[in-house]
């Protein structure tokens, strides 16, 4: 099953070092937090995306096997829609 | 006489003038009678798919849903938490309605306790809504203690991110009132580990009107496809904060002329803090519909309607804002604490005259880079609120980076 990359964004300092172990996937934003492309991870490149959330010095970054492509395992009946105006719109983590 | 002018009789808000305080619980049952008991409500669930009752919260999600999915998790342990944090500084309908009608609120948390499987109701009512905590501890001392539930009044901290959902079950589990980002939603696992139903206190009082009264009653009020009625807080510019009842599909224009008439060339944040500004002449005939508005870019939110005169200062108003909501932030992820810094302080320079060249340009791009990136959709609904303002005061904001001054020439850029 395709995995994605998850982050917790609470969790997160900004260090940038999974940014440097997978550039193909994480950029950095201009405050050094990073930016996810949360779609499936190709199969190439799935060790190295195990190597990025191993470096993570708190934790912040997981891969996952996830019913959605998106971060959240459940989305669920407490995290209403987000309004149109809003939707559609590149999001790191999904909601 | 179009229709559109036909009175709409008020429902959650009926009942005794505002001057008469709190209703008591024995004026509550001669009114409305009693509450069904809970054989006779066996269905309510079902009744509020059909009665199409959404969320009053801010984000317009089915009640109904809700409710089965807290009640598919629960062993009979769930837990209500009736949420009367409103921390949104436009919005005065839920302290409004809890210091007015407790009785109400209380009969929402019982059925939906009832229905949903929970043994315990938590009132979260924002410490500074004195009114409503002198309301519900009134209502709770008037009411024979329930067998089956326990009913708890808990003063939430102040702040705009405490009524989110996950802080609020953060906030009775450790006393510590910031959101979470934790795999199991609040539905699955949240206060004391148990089921939880967060819950508006307006959602509450229309399920328990639709309880006694049903989905078709319900549906007889609003105009257009989204049935029923809302409660609405106006402010401005000739009139003090004012809550009100409406029913879906009244226009911003009939609230616009009924709160004492708004000049040309006025503008209305529409939803909160959270919400999207638009300029009343565009948006006359707009229909107030929390399914509608968003496609047409605008929010209901929960329900702030917000008029600004044509001689007030749009940035000014929205660096007010935007600095209330970096303010606001719970400090605990980085693109929303720094992200909505940077666009306050930006906002800011802008509106004092001390505007840097690229200050507007940058607003917009961080606006996109902060989007859907915090624990909570506190960021997001800043972005939604300051991009709006880009586009309606397109013209103050270049006068104000480019000429570093207010086209309006107020005294506020000193
Ligand atoms: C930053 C933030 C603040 C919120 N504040 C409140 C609030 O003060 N009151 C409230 O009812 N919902 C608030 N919400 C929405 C809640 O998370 C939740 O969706 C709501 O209480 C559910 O009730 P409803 O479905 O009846 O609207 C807030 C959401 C966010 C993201
Ligand atoms: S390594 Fe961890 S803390 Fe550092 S930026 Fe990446 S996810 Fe955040
Ligand atoms: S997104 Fe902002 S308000 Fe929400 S938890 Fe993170 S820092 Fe706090």
């Amino acid at each position: 099953m395709a995995q994605t990359l998850r982050l917790n964004p609470i969790r997160c300092d900004g260090y940038g070092i999974c940014a440097g172990v997978l550039p193909q996937r994480i950029r950095l934003d201009e405050w050094g937090y990073p930016l996810i492309d949360s779609s499936p991870i190709d199969e190439h490149l799935v060790a190295r995306a195990r190597r990025a959330v191993d470096a993570c010095p708190v934790l912040a970054l997981s891969l996952r096997r996830d019913r959605s492509a998106h971060g959240r395992a459940n989305s669920g009946a407490d995290e209403p829609r987000l309004s149109h105006r809003l939707a559609g719109q590149p999001s790191a983590i999904g909601s | 006489m179009p229709s559109s002018t036909t009175p709409f009789e008020p429902r959650v808000l009926a009942g005794p003038p505002a001057s008469a305080g709190p209703e008591r619980l024995i004026a509550h049952d001669l009114r409305l009678g009693r509450l069904p008991s809970p054989s006779e409500r066996r269905n309510l669930t079902a009744v509020l798919d059909s009665s199409g009752l959404l969320g009053r919260g801010g984000a317009g999600f089915p009640v109904g849903h809700k409710w089965r999915s807290v009640a598919e998790h629960s062993t009979g342990n769930a837990v209500v938490v009736v949420n009367g944090a409103e921390g949104e500084p436009r919005s005065a309908k839920d302290g409004t309605l809890m210091g007015l009608r407790p009785h109400l609120v209380l009969d929402g948390a019982l059925v939906a306790a009832d229905a949903v499987g929970a043994t315990d109701v938590v009132l979260y009512v924002g410490r500074e809504h004195t009114e409503a905590h002198r309301g519900l501890a009134q209502a709770l001392a008037e009411r024979e203690p329930d067998p089956n539930v326990q009913m708890q009044l808990v003063a939430a901290p102040v702040g705009y991110v405490a009524g989110e959902a996950t802080a609020v079950v953060h906030y009775l589990n450790e006393g510590d009132a910031r959101p979470t980002f934790l795999d199991a939603r609040p539905h699955e696992r949240g206060v004391a580990d148990r089921p939880t139903l967060v819950q508006n206190v307006e959602s509450l009082a229309h399920a328990a009107l639709i309880a006694r009264f049903g989905a078709d009653w319900y549906r007889s009020a609003g105009r257009l496809a989204t049935r029923g009625s809302a409660l609405i807080t106006v402010s401005g510019p000739n009139q003090r904060r004012t809550v009100r009842e409406i029913e879906y599909g009244t226009t911003i224009g009939e609230i616009a002329r009924s709160a004492g008439g708004a000049p040309p060339g006025s503008t209305v944040l529409l939803g909160g803090y959270f919400g999207s500004w638009a300029s009343l002449d565009e948006v006359q005939d707009e229909p107030l519909d929390p399914v509608s508005m968003p496609e047409h870019g605008l929010e209901f939110g929960c329900g702030v309607l917000s008029f600004l005169r044509s001689d007030a200062c749009g940035v000014a108003a929205t660096a007010e804002i935007m600095a209330y909501m970096a303010e606001g932030t719970a400090e605990q992820c980085g693109p929303c604490v720094f992200g909505l810094a940077s666009m306050a302080q930006a906002t800011r320079r802008l509106s004092s005259g001390v505007a840097k060249g690229d200050d507007v340009e940058n607003i917009d791009r961080w606006a996109g880079q902060v989007l859907g990136r915090g624990a909570c959709h506190h960021p997001d609904g800043a972005v939604g609120m300051v991009r709006s303002a880009l586009a309606v005061f397109r013209d103050d904001f270049a006068s104000h980076q480019v000429r570093r001054r207010c086209a309006l020439n107020r005294a506020d850029m000193t």
